[in-house]
């Protein structure tokens, strides 16, 4: 990952995405926004400090930048923790927020075994004593829209490494909690075969840039966001980041996914991000960002290509999709 | 009685007119959710949807309960249905793709859900145009048979939202079962049926 200098960090809040351009639609001049699209020192400007002034949440958390290192800015906190794909809770993006608030997520225990020689279960508690740092990914959903999240967590190399695993396992397998009672999605959706179960190959799992994330923006997981522990796993689609996860089993046989059960010619096991390879009913060529207008090319890998190509190379992508 | 058609008119134009005073409420106070595309193509898609199934009401409710007066409001809920597609339609072409035709031609003519909601604005696209007075007149027979592409038109748009969402995801099929029941009561046994069940009450 780039590092930017401590001198260009700009705080999330004073950041002008093209939707707030909207909102302060009339109040703004627009070369004031047009200087902050443009990356160009929004806050040295007076209206854009008093359009930052309006839209100022004073409780926002820090990020150590407002860019990723494509320089995308981020998306707001409101906007990450109000749009959320959580079957469990409701398939309805916008009302996740709400059905998930309060959902208890202390205390939180992950048994990790399997094919291991050390297992462990690992307390909420534990987890945050590994070394929490921030990563700025893109997240790249399946349905071809996309957010940029500056997460905080640690690489799951680390905890896998904890419980050392044996040389005959393959793939990791992980497991959303199952809670009926809790969450009103199970019975509204009675069909899907929970619990949410999702896999990565060993080498995919142990690569620097998938994490276990603990928070965004500096502050702890809210429910929505899959509290208290997630998976992380950029050049994927996001239902590859499966979320509050109670198990973690190392394993010989390739694992089947909720969604690869859902629909196995629509969603495979590696599902990694491709614009060249379409979902079977939409495009994968493009997506939105939200909180832009317009659509942005998907890149290969969702940008991480340099990263991550090794991974499959010699791999068909199409048939492995 | 003539004051009762007016009324029942005038309730029509209104209650179609309010989903878009809504939606430009919605965008003029910012309520629109992190997803505002997705906000606006939803909701012009579902209420073009719902108006054509009220369109598609209107023949079943006369022979059912022979209330005439619901015949005359077929054209006006059908237009409007035709209002709301175009605006779904637009903003799909010049807010979400941006007039990008390389993504445009990628997205809707080679994935199966976009050509069949294309086809479903061709369809009320021919049937807004020759809705007219002046075209029943000029089409003669030809005119009814046209029209009744307004039942392709409404299954095309069903199929169109179950292929959008994923596997599981319940609301089209709730859009479904009314336009099957809709369609159902047209069948000749059931529609008569369905009348003299209510004829007995």
């Amino acid at each position: 990952m780039n590092k930017i200098k401590s001198s260009e960090i700009t705080p999330e809040h004073l950041y002008l995405s093209r939707r707030d351009f909207l909102k302060s639609m009339g109040i703004v001049s627009a070369s004031a926004a047009i200087l902050a699209a443009c990356g160009m020192a929004p806050e040295s400007t007076p209206e854009a400090l008093a359009a930052a002034a309006s839209d100022a949440q004073p409780t926002l958390p820090p990020s150590s930048s407002a860019t990723d290192e494509l320089g995308d800015p981020l998306n707001s906190f409101e906007d990450i923790t109000n749009y959320n794909n959580y079957y469990e809770f409701t398939t309805d993006k916008e009302r996740v927020a709400d059905l998930a608030n309060g959902y208890p997520t202390s205390p939180w225990e992950v048994q990790v075994g399997g094919l291991v020689n050390n297992p462990k279960t690992f307390s909420i508690d534990d987890l945050r004593k590994f070394e929490i740092e921030e990563r700025i990914y893109r997240l790249r959903c399946v349905e071809a829209w996309s957010m940029v999240i500056p997460w905080m967590g640690f690489p799951l190399s680390k905890l896998l490494a904890e419980v050392q695993p044996k040389a005959e396992a393959k793939y990791v397998r992980f497991e959303t909690i199952y809670d009926p009672e809790g969450m009103p999605g199970f019975k509204a959706n009675p069909w899907y075969q929970w619990p949410y179960v999702e896999g990565l190959r060993i080498d995919e799992a142990m690569h620097d840039l998938t994490i276990l994330s603990t928070g965004l923006y500096g502050k702890d997981l809210l429910p929505q966001s899959g509290a208290p522990v997630r998976l992380v796993v950029p050049w994927k689609y996001g239902f590859k980041s499966i979320k509050s996860i109670v198990k973690i089993d190392l394993v010989t046989e390739m694992p089947t996914s909720l969604w690869m059960a859902a629909a196995p010619n629509e969603y495979g096991f590696y599902a990694n991000v491709n614009p060249t390879v379409d979902h079977p009913r939409w495009s994968q060529a493009s997506e939105r960002r939200i909180g832009e207008f317009g659509r942005s090319e998907t890149l290969m890998f969702n940008g991480y290509e340099a990263e991550v190509a090794h991974l499959y190379a010699g791999m068909d992508l199409t048939a492995n999709f | 009685m003539k004051q009762k058609i007016i009324n029942l008119q005038l309730a029509t134009h209104v209650g179609a007119l309010i989903p878009f005073a809504w939606m430009l409420w919605d965008f003029f106070t910012h309520n629109y959710g992190p997803d505002p595309i997705r906000e606006f193509t939803l909701r012009t898609g579902k209420t073009a949807l719902v108006l054509l199934l009220l369109s598609l009401a209107c023949t079943p409710i006369n022979t059912i309960f022979k209330f005439r007066q619901a015949l005359r409001l077929r054209r006006p809920l059908g237009l409007y249905s035709f209002m709301y597609a175009s605006l779904h339609f637009a903003i799909f072409i010049g807010v979400d793709y941006f007039f990008n035709f390389a993504l445009i031609q990628d997205a809707l003519l080679e994935k199966r859900y976009a050509v069949v909601g294309l086809t479903t604005g061709l369809i009320l696209l021919s049937l807004a145009i020759t809705s007219t007075q002046g075209w029943q007149r000029r089409l003669k027979k030809n005119w009814k048979k046209l029209h009744k592409l307004a039942y392709a038109a409404g299954i095309l748009a069903v199929i169109h939202y179950i292929w959008l969402v994923k596997q599981g995801v319940t609301q089209p099929w709730y859009f479904a079962a009314v336009l099957i029941l809709l369609l159902a009561l047209r069948v000749a046994p059931i529609k008569k049926w369905a009348g003299s069940r209510l004829k007995g009450v």
